[in-house]
């Protein structure tokens, strides 16, 4: 036996797996995106219509779409940032040698992502309740007039936002975490004798140790902030004025709700395809950077 | 665990025997069960929230009447029920008889899911039809068959503060929209700038399709192949939701954003509520005691009098799939029996369909189901398309941008129209697929 053929033989269980479970259903579904396969298809096959990529062009041609991939991206753009500041925000103060309590925070600042979004997002609905909302009740303490957190379309989004950084950020902060303990404190020993600044020191050591781990943490965000779908299904439902419609959320609707298989299809493709290329731009960027 | 019993010893072997005698009991017990199941016909039902925990309590007599029958309830959540049944349809599960929403019975009808039940209920004297309201027997009928019969039927209109009407002048409660108008505009004068005469949750395609339906034109056209939403009705409807948020009577508020809708009706928070009669017993529980004498129901008014709403509830479906139709059927008679109904109507609180069940002193004692019986005489279905559901969430998001001063009366109207037409595209090709079909077999 070649030692190619070897190599086959032990990966064939593991493709196997992945071809049955990841590979025959995304060609089935993209088969299904082609169709417009609803209630009546499932009724009697002879309602199905092959229509080629018309749902794609509806798709595109659809307002709705359009304001879902807005508000998607306005989501991404705006909190994948936003949390990987925060997370290694978190996790240089946890890894501070000043910093005390330190496993009682560590707990503290995880206890969001691993308690459910909806008991969690009930909590939140009370805080930003525009007459009875502590947030808002804070605010008039400083003078500021009530603002309708959830029921203005210009604020339900930066809301769900926040709401989505508090709830993930401890995710990264344990992985930061386990990156900084890793950096060998000579480095530092190193950069103090030359004189650097906490903050040079940071730039100049800690940053670019941290690279690798940046990116991983950087990829996991952005995939996992394009797939927004709980927050604003228990939160806003979408509303106000579709201003919190995300593009899973769209194709949930599609196609659990109104059984539009076809459509929500060619939505899970158009994300899928977004994201590809989302990600692969990142990956671009950190190996012109030189990490990797 | 382990520890704590090995520490126990002198009393194990002991425990040990008895717990063996349980099993093998219990065992016994569960065999002897099995068997004794086997010789009766299961009939398996579905039913709904609330009512399917509740309805579990009528079975019994039922069991005791037919001795070869065994009801197996299943209770669905509401949210999940539609997926769950559609689920079944695909993998050929579906029970032998279910409640269901009126709003799905066209689109299971599609589905060729169901049974017609016009002969089982032609020979069943105790289902006379006359006896049903109209708007609530009409949900079941799609293109001349019937496939449901009602259960309970809701429908909905305004729970409304009384206390505060008569402080704003207003002796009667209004028929008219005009003498609405006044009302809610007195209200409003009364409770001043921070505090609403209507609440009309912008969540809800509920309050719009209420007065939409009143407009004599019907909500689709051409057999329900595109929307009609450009009829003057429709607008006459479309404009008098809007005055509500012009004039700040209604706030543009969802039923989210207001935490405790019962809290917020009991201080004043706003004067009128159209919802559905579930709320009964919801304000009777949860209103403080020095309010309960201040709030009551009213039918909704229409353009020139009382008008009509949506006939909403749950109706009885036998599926096509099932084994055991006739004793499916039994079950939906029984369930369907006069004095059954009143039973379930002191149980959950859910308005019965039938006329004769509504002379019970338990619905003739209540002051608050009176509008209801009133109302239901004007009922009317929604537009039997499956695509109906959507096509409401439409009507709701449509309201919004209308409440928002996104839209103007006539370009909201029109924005309707565009959506339902594209939500009506695979329709409009299967018909006339079927009508070519019908063609060219007729030649």
């Amino acid at each position: 036996m070649k030692a190619s053929t070897a190599g086959w033989v032990f990966a064939a269980p593991a493709l196997t797996v992945i071809g049955v479970f990841f590979g025959l259903p995304v060609l089935a579904a993209f088969a299904l995106s082609l169709t417009d396969f609803d209630i009546y298809a499932l009724a009697n096959p002879d309602n199905l219509r092959f229509v080629g990529f018309d749902n794609y062009l509806n798709l595109l041609q659809n307002p709705l779409f359009w304001r879902a991939l807005g508000n998607t991206l306005y989501f991404v753009a705006v909190g994948v940032p936003l949390s990987v500041t925060v997370s290694l925000g978190a996790a240089l103060l946890l890894h501070s040698k000043l910093g005390t309590f330190k496993p009682f925070f560590r707990t503290a600042y995880f206890a969001p992502v691993v308690t459910t979004v909806v008991a969690v997002a009930v909590i939140w609905r009370y805080l930003f309740h525009t007459r009875y909302g502590l947030v808002n009740w804070a605010l008039s303490g400083l003078g500021i007039d009530p603002i309708d957190w959830l029921g203005d379309p210009t604020w339900a989004m930066p809301t769900i936002i926040l709401f989505a950084v508090w709830k993930n950020f401890g995710y990264n902060m344990i992985i930061f975490l386990a990156g900084l303990q890793a950096i060998p404190e000579d480095l530092y020993e190193a950069a103090r004798i030359d004189g650097a600044s906490p903050w040079r020191q940071f730039r100049h050591v800690t940053l670019p140790m941290l690279g690798p781990v940046l990116l991983m943490v950087g990829i996991l965000t952005l995939a996992g902030y394009f797939q927004l779908f709980a927050e604003p299904y228990v939160i806003t439902q979408g509303g106000p004025l579709q201003s919190t419609v995300s593009v899973l959320y769209l194709m949930y609707e599609e196609g659990f709700k109104w059984w539009n298989l076809g459509n929500a299809s060619a939505v899970a493709f158009l994300l899928f395809a977004l994201m590809t290329a989302a990600t692969s731009g990142l990956l671009w960027y950190a190996r012109r950077k030189g990490v990797e | 665990m382990s520890r704590a019993s090995a520490t126990a010893s002198p009393a194990r072997p002991a425990r040990l025997r008895w717990a063996g005698a349980m099993v093998l009991g219990l065992l016994c017990l569960l065999l002897a069960a099995c068997a004794k199941q086997d010789e009766r016909q299961v009939i398996r039902f579905w039913a709904m929230g609330y009512e399917g925990e509740i309805v579990a309590q009528l079975i019994p007599e039922f069991e005791r009447q037919n001795p070869g029958l065994r009801v197996q309830v299943q209770q669905m959540p509401i949210i999940s029920a539609h997926e769950k049944l559609l689920t079944a349809f695909a993998g050929d599960s579906l029970p032998d008889v279910c409640a269901i929403g009126n709003t799905w019975v066209p689109e299971f009808a599609l589905l060729d899911a169901l049974a017609p039940l016009e002969a089982r209920v032609g020979a069943t004297p105790s289902m006379a039809r006359a006896d049903y309201f109209d708007g609530a027997w009409d949900t079941g009928m799609v293109e001349g068959h019937l496939y449901a019969v009602p259960w309970y039927v809701e429908t909905r209109l305004p729970f409304y503060r009384r206390d505060i009407a008569q402080r704003a002048g207003i002796k009667q409660p209004p028929k008219t929209w005009a003498e609405w108008q006044r009302a809610m505009a007195a209200i409003k004068r009364e409770v001043g700038p921070e505090r609403y005469a209507i609440l009309l949750p912008l969540n809800e395609p509920e309050p719009l399709l209420n007065l939409g339906i009143q407009a004599p034109e019907p909500l689709l056209r051409d057999g329900g192949r595109y929307g009609n939403f450009r009829s003057p009705g429709f607008k006459r409807a479309l404009t008098f939701y809007r005055e509500a948020f012009d004039q700040r009577w209604a706030p543009t508020l969802t039923n989210t954003q207001v935490a405790n809708v019962w809290n917020e009706f009991g201080r004043g928070y706003f004067s009128y509520y159209v919802n559905g009669p579930w709320n009964i017993a919801e304000f009777r529980k949860r209103l403080p005691a020095d309010v309960q004498d201040d709030w009551t129901t009213m039918p909704l008014p229409g353009e020139h009098g009382p008008g009509a709403s949506v006939a909403g509830g749950a109706s009885f479906v036998v599926f096509r799939s099932s084994q055991k139709q006739d004793a499916a059927w039994k079950l939906v008679e029984y369930l369907s029996r006069t004095d059954v109904q009143i039973r379930f109507h002191g149980l959950t609180g859910n308005l019965p369909p039938r006329r004769s069940a509504w002379n019970a002193p338990a619905l003739t004692r209540d002051p608050y189901a009176a509008a209801f019986r009133d109302q239901l005489e004007r009922a009317k279905p929604t537009p039997k398309v499956p695509e109906w559901e959507r096509i409401a969430m439409e009507i709701k998001l449509v309201g919004e941008l209308l409440a928002n001063r996104r839209l103007s009366v006539d370009e909201a109207a029109a924005e309707l129209d565009r959506r339902a037409d594209r939500i009506l595209e695979k329709r409009r090709w299967m018909l006339d697929h079927r009508a070519e079909a019908a063609a060219g077999s007729g030649r």
